[in-house]
């Protein structure tokens, strides 16, 4: 999807200045519905979720002390995984957000919790809430769009590097949490000059110890504490690692990549006010269908509409607003992107492969097979005529 | 040893892993485990706590605080401890009086369940007898007032023979401890006067002389309500004995408030509203900044923070302190609201 100022099925054309005052109204009344429900039940369900985390993490981490045996391996290791998923997504990744610091318990508090990823928390904070969560798909300001390295939008201008950015994005998902430190790190803009920025040098600095850190305890620490098992532990932590950054590179992808995820120029921004920035938070994000297993596992990001709308709400709350977000959508004929966790995927992925080339080489391609790409903008056409009536009138 | 733990429960700590499985094991946190609830009066009850492993006792006369969750949310408020350090079972206790409307009183006195692990923290205050306890006493407390001393009754037990307790409640029945003083005061080791204020109206200061006949020679400690308080001060001040008293309060005396302004929580990056008479740690704890905190009424300087920028009144006695950019100023928070745009480093 091009920048949506230019784009010809502009989704929000036929919003007024009121609609989108009254949209901004309506999710503040949601809003503010979870903040006077939000108490003991939601703490519960945190500190239940902390607790099994850390038994489940326990447990798997004492089981593969045996890892010699392959069940032994297999059960620890699949109960490590889980946990890591656990701790980065639905805990850590929340916890951060500032999603729990209504309970005022410093152990379980944005400005103190240290996650079990490459990144450290505090730089981790800084790109993610700050800067992600403001600029959510501006092109040029939103760094977490193509992190910087891949072509994701037409208005990024084609250069042959993207040529290879399938294969990038294939290696990123492989070491997802050193690419969050580097990118955290921002890098691509920092490595020239990098020896006279001592700002860099101190972040960098940081990040190598938490590397280290994570490191020895995954890697020489607990394969140490297993004996004869040492090498099968290993193998289990770096699967379990593994693992868990190809599972968040994807759920992070469904986020934002998939096709129908509106984009936003520079300087479309300029003048945004509260009700604005909600407008862009609803298109510029996508939601992923599954069961409730997956939802936790996603850290509740499977509903990165609600997440992106109100990103310091607790994280259980997202699932019970998302009916009345969505009602929000329908009556403003707004497009709520959202499909299974495999279609998600595979259609970001199909965007990575397709910007990889100049534009429109696969639209030239298939017109030759006879196949037309205008199809969106009949749908459009077909669904809503009265909308395009009363744009007209 | 700790080394290599710490290696292994990284980015976690050791103890948070201890916590998982024993919450009263931790050397990290203080907490407590509440084991008994006995009623005292029908707005009172007394809350038996079996401290965790780091406890390091008290003095009697001092208090705690205990951060209970209330409906998701951690609360502290500060009581002071009625159990003598002698206690046989290691546990100690404080006695809550509820107050109309009050949230964490209320939710000890009626909700609380035993079972319930709650936060705490060391005990301090100086409202403690030290060497002076071998002088004689007088003490004068109303209402919940009596805890500190029913502590000091209790845990100097035998020192305390001779002394006199003025204590003033609304009806005999209203008395905590009620049986247990009068027990202590019919074997004669204390001289118990009760004022039952519904009938007999509040003490006045002025008959402390008629009341005690050896006032003079007493050491004076008194603890209940402001009103109280302000008016045995007063009366000690113009009869010269103002140097033998010594006051626990349980509340900050607030006398002015004004304008607030927006402060800014420099380290959280969080905005909110001071209105100009809460004080700011209450803002700070409503905008879900961690706020550290102790007695909430100016007296322990355990929320002292850095003002960087802007104003702030003392809300006991109207001071304006202003700190312009590069300044770092200590204020305390719970007896400091914004008087007008400020930061906080925090
Ligand atoms: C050193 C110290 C020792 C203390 N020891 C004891 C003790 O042994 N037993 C005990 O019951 N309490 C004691 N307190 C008081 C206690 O800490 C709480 O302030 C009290 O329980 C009220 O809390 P709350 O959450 O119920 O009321 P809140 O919900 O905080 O307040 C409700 C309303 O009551 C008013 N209020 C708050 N505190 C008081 C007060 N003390 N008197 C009158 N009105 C008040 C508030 O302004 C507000 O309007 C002590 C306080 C201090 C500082
Ligand atoms: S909390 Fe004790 S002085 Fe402020």
């Amino acid at each position: 999807m091009t920048a949506i100022q230019k784009d010809p099925d502009n989704p929000i054309a036929h919003l007024s200045r009121e609609d989108i005052e009254q949209i901004g109204r309506e999710l503040d009344a949601i809003r503010q519905e979870v903040l006077d429900t939000r108490g003991e039940e939601d703490a519960a369900y945190i500190r239940g979720l902390i607790d099994t985390q850390r038994k489940l993490e326990l447990g798997s981490r004492g089981v593969l002390l045996f890892s010699l045996f392959p069940p032994a391996w297999l059960v620890g290791t699949a109960g490590l995984t889980v946990a890591k998923i656990l701790e980065n997504m639905e805990i850590g990744h929340n916890v951060m957000h500032g999603q729990w610091d209504w309970m005022r318990d410093p152990k379980i508090h944005s400005t103190t919790w240290e996650w079990d990823n490459a990144s450290p928390a505090d730089l981790w904070k800084h790109s993610h809430n700050e800067i992600h969560h403001t600029y959510t798909n501006v092109i040029g300001k939103d760094h977490d769009l193509g992190y910087g390295i891949m072509r994701v939008d037409e208005d990024q201008r084609w250069v042959p590097f993207y040529l290879g950015q399938p294969a990038w994005n294939l290696i990123n998902a492989f070491l997802f949490e050193y690419s969050i430190a580097a990118y955290d790190l921002q890098l691509k803009k920092n490595w020239k000059g990098r020896k006279e920025n001592p700002e860099f040098q101190a972040k960098a600095k940081q990040v190598m110890k938490k590397i280290r850190t994570q490191m020895t305890k995954d890697y020489v620490v607990h394969p140490a504490l297993s004996g004869p098992s040492a090498p099968t532990t290993l193998a289990a932590n770096l699967t379990a690692n593994l693992v868990r950054n190809l599972w968040t590179h994807s759920v992070i992808m469904c986020g934002h990549f998939p096709e129908g995820v509106a984009t936003f120029e520079k300087k479309s921004i300029d003048g945004e006010t509260h009700d604005d920035w909600y407008v862009r938070q609803m298109l510029g994000a996508a939601n992923i269908k599954g069961s409730p297993a997956m939802h936790v596992m996603t850290g509740n990001l499977s509903f990165q509409i609600e997440h992106h709308l109100f990103p310091d709400l607790p994280s259980n709350r997202y699932q019970e607003i998302s009916p009345k977000v969505r009602d929000i959508f329908e009556r403003y004929d707004l497009p709520y992107a959202e499909g299974s966790l495999p279609g998600q995927v595979a259609s970001a992925w199909k965007k990575v492969i397709r910007l990889s080339l100049p534009d429109d080489t696969l639209g030239k391609a298939k017109s030759l097979l006879g196949f037309g790409r205008k199809k969106k903008e009949a749908d459009i056409h077909e669904i809503r005529p009265e909308r395009l009536e009363a744009r007209a009138a | 040893m700790g080394a290599l733990a710490e290696r292994v429960a990284t980015p976690l700590l050791p103890s948070d892993y201890v916590d998982l499985l024993s919450p009263l094991a931790s050397s990290a946190e203080l907490r407590g485990k509440v084991v008994g609830v006995l009623p005292e009066t029908v707005d009172s009850a007394t809350l038996i706590i079996k401290p965790g492993r780091t406890w390091k006792g008290h003095r009697p006369g001092q208090y705690i605080r205990v951060g209970v969750d209330i409906n998701g949310v951690r609360r502290w408020r500060a009581y002071s401890l009625t159990s003598s350090p002698e206690r046989p079972d290691g546990n100690l206790t404080i006695t809550v009086k509820t107050i109309e409307e009050g949230l964490v009183s209320n939710h000890l006195v009626h909700r609380i369940r035993t079972g319930t692990v709650i936060q705490l923290d060391q005990a301090t205050g100086d409202f403690t007898l030290g060497e002076q306890r071998r002088r004689k006493q007088l003490f004068v407390t109303a209402g919940s007032g009596i805890t500190p001393v029913m502590g000091m009754l209790r845990g100097h037990s035998e020192d305390l023979e001779g002394s006199v307790l003025i204590h003033s409640a609304p009806t005999g029945r209203d008395v905590i401890f009620g049986r247990e003083l009068r027990g202590i005061a019919d074997e004669g080791r204390i001289e118990l006067i009760e004022i039952h204020t519904d009938r007999a109206g509040m003490l006045n200061p002025a008959n402390l002389a008629a009341m005690v006949p050896d006032l003079a020679e007493r050491e004076i400690r008194a603890c209940g309500p402001t009103g109280m308080l302000d008016s045995i001060e007063a009366h000690l001040e113009t009869i010269g004995l103002a140097h033998r008293l010594r006051t626990e309060r349980f509340r900050p005396a607030v006398v002015v408030t004004g304008e607030g302004g927006t402060i800014h929580f420099t380290v959280s990056d969080v905005n909110a509203q001071g209105d100009g008479a809460t004080p700011i740690l209450d803002v700070g704890e409503e905008a879900g900044v961690l706020m550290p905190s102790g007695c909430r009424m100016g007296i322990c300087f355990g929320c002292v923070s850095r003002l960087r920028e802007g104003a702030v009144r003392d809300l006991r006695t109207g001071e304006v302190t202003t700190a312009t950019t590069g300044d770092e100023i200590q204020i305390q928070t719970c007896v400091s609201a914004a008087a007008g745009t400020c930061q906080i480093e925090l």
